[in-house]
């Protein structure tokens, strides 16, 4: 396949799986945990900017995969003692079959109310499972002290499940780059533009839509399952989190809409932004303000984001930087 | 089944769905006219909220007096919000008007939160009731529902019998075509979303007469306004009223009402009920329930 042929591809691999090293050579715990967030937020933004960037379908309620793919791993786990590998494919799995079933219907819709639908299918599973006894209902699920023995106890379970985040965000970005390298993609981006006109050219839009929502479903799906695993615990509001679907539609934003690079690059400022603000004794008071500020200052002035920006700026990277 | 308890739960219903209404009146006109989902619905909701509350704890006045403040604070916000982050991407794709608005949002949200902490706060009104029989309606629920039928009258009587409100329409309906009529389609926008934010500032500072409230009560009431602005179809004022009457009726009516087998429904079903008529309704109807708007 041409991708893998591409020297920037594996750039961007060995640059993200380089940095996801350090923590381990350097011994630090406390950075560790620092970039398995990071990790975490490139996955979000990334899988998103799938549906989002590809295609133009703005997934405003996209953590509701986050949520299902912990719930359904935490209730393997929890229940059937199922290995945390096994039950993440499997709520990756649970998560794009939903998303396909969901996607069927809800991508007929455009713009506006797609992305109305989508929030409002993330508050339904949210409030749904608020009620729903077998998964904790409104008080949650909550590992018991056993729980990471088989993973040689919680020091080294932490450590596995940095290395899984690890190996999600690596397989995210090498789809999102596959994808947008491939006809499928060029596919996507001829729905973005003009729909009507991508059916013309022997697209189906309906069933490449939903298969493409189906991909972005499953890598939010495995975030979730590694992130609550790290917990030992998951509660609706933590799960179906409605602030961090956006922020993650901020990160993309920021680092450019369409673009692979761009999501990463984005999740990556975004989070250091808000860290740095966060622990400046006189800036954490006014951090929400702030980063509300910087948001619209790129909403308004620089809409392609960093990376959509360098590539429109300088033309001659176009043929590198993705 | 006790018929008191039913109709006295209709009442309440009823009073809440029409502030209800109201709230989701000034998500509904923006979008209307200018085709852009305010997400920064939720802290001017809370901005309504909190404006009787300081007026009365700084200049002991008596939060409805603040009422024509609450108006006044709220078109005068619209029209600034709208200039400073909507009119630039106005024409832009809804992803660039959603993250502007949600831009807003988060600056007044950070900003509401500096000033009054996330502490939770509550008005201090002292209206009495009206009662017969078993049945009590509280004083400040009666005055809600008359501020918010006022508003909404006044709200139509501005759109229908003014030359602004007319020009609003007009725009709403075909702006390049208005623009050739001679309107000034940038003030008319900015007039409409000064409207829409005030109505919603309004909403809240009733909102704030019935129930406790923090900075952070804004996001609940922002996700209750869209259900009832796609129930009533997005863009139509009178759906949005009728919108906000079934969601208080929802509300107040479904743990009451008893059914065979099951007694009755648990109130913490109701938002999964409200949240799968909303998907529903957007699938099967989406121009609301009251069809399309004339």
């Amino acid at each position: 396949m041409k991708t893998f042929s591409s020297p920037f591809f594996w750039l961007v691999l060995v640059v993200v799986g380089g940095v996801s090293l350090l923590p381990i050579v350097t011994n630090s715990p406390s950075l560790r945990e620092d970039l398995f967030l990071m990790l975490m937020l490139v996955t979000l933004a990334s899988s998103v900017n799938i549906i989002m960037g590809y295609t133009g379908y703005v997934s405003f309620g996209h953590i509701v995969y986050f949520g299902l793919g912990g719930y359904a791993a935490f209730y393997l786990m929890q229940n059937f003692s199922v290995h945390v590998l096994t039950a993440a494919l499997i709520g990756g799995v649970v998560a794009s079959l939903i998303a396909f079933l969901i996607g069927i219907p809800v991508l007929r819709l455009r713009g506006a109310y797609f992305a109305l639908a989508t929030i409002g299918i993330n508050e339904a599973f949210r409030v749904l499972v608020n009620n729903l006894p077998f998964l904790g209902g409104s008080v949650g699920m909550l590992f018991s002290f056993s729980a990471y023995e088989p993973y040689g106890g919680g020091k080294s379970a932490q450590q596995f499940a940095y290395f899984a985040m690890v190996i999600t965000a690596l397989l995210t970005i090498a789809t999102s780059f596959i994808i947008k390298k491939s006809k499928f993609g060029l596919g996507l981006m001829a729905i973005r533009e003009d729909q009507d006109a991508a059916m013309v050219l022997g697209i189906n839009p309906a069933r490449t839509k939903v298969i493409t929502y189906a991909i972005s479903a499953f890598f939010p799906a495995l975030a979730g399952a590694f992130f609550f695993f790290k917990n030992g615990t998951i509660l609706p509001e933590t799960a179906f989190e409605l602030h961090r679907s956006i922020e993650s539609l901020v990160m993309v934003m920021l680092g450019g809409y369409g673009t692979v690079t761009g999501p990463i690059v984005g999740a990556v400022v975004y989070e250091r932004l808000r860290g740095f603000l966060i622990t400046n004794p006189t800036l954490s008071q006014a951090h929400l303000v702030i980063a509300g500020a910087l948001l619209l200052l790129i909403v308004l002035f620089v809409t392609a984001g960093v990376i959509g920006w360098l590539r429109q700026r300088f033309p001659a990277v176009r043929r590198y930087l993705e | 089944m006790n018929f008191e308890i039913l109709i006295a739960s209709s009442l309440d219903g009823l009073t809440l769905g029409f502030v209800f209404g109201l709230m989701a009146m000034g998500l509904t006109l923006i979008f209307g006219v200018m085709k852009v989902i305010n997400l920064g619905h939720g802290p001017i909701i809370v901005m309504g909220m909190f404006t009787p509350l300081v007026l009365s704890q700084a200049f002991g006045i008596n939060p409805y007096f603040g009422l024509p403040v609450v108006i006044v604070l709220g078109l005068v916000t619209g029209i600034v919000m709208y200039f400073v982050a909507v009119h630039r991407v106005i024409n832009a794709p809804e992803l660039t008007t959603l993250l502007a608005t949600f831009a807003v949002n988060m600056i007044l949200i950070g900003t509401l939160t500096i000033l009054f902490t996330t502490t939770p706060q509550a008005l201090s009104l002292e209206m009495g009731s009206l009662q017969t029989g078993t049945i009590t309606i509280l004083g400040t629920r009666v005055v809600a529902v008359l501020v918010a039928v006022v508003a909404t009258v006044a709200l139509y009587l501005f759109l229908y019998r003014t030359r602004s409100g007319k020009s609003i329409r007009a725009v709403a309906n075909n702006r390049a075509a208005a623009e050739l009529m001679g309107i000034n389609s940038t003030w008319i926008l900015a007039l409409s979303f000064g409207i829409g934010t005030m109505l919603a500032m309004l909403s809240g500072a009733l909102l704030a007469t019935l129930f406790g409230f923090t900075v952070l009560s804004g996001s609940g009431y922002e996700v209750k306004s869209f259900i009832i602005v796609v129930l009533g179809g997005l863009g139509n004022p009178t759906g949005a009223l009728l919108g906000g009457i079934i969601i208080g009726l929802l509300e107040s009516l479904v743990a009451v009402i008893p059914l065979p087998v099951i007694g009755s429904i648990p109130f913490s079903w109701v938002p999964v009920i409200e949240f799968v008529v909303f998907i529903l309704i957007l699938l099967f109807r989406p121009t609301g329930l009251l069809g399309a708007r004339t």
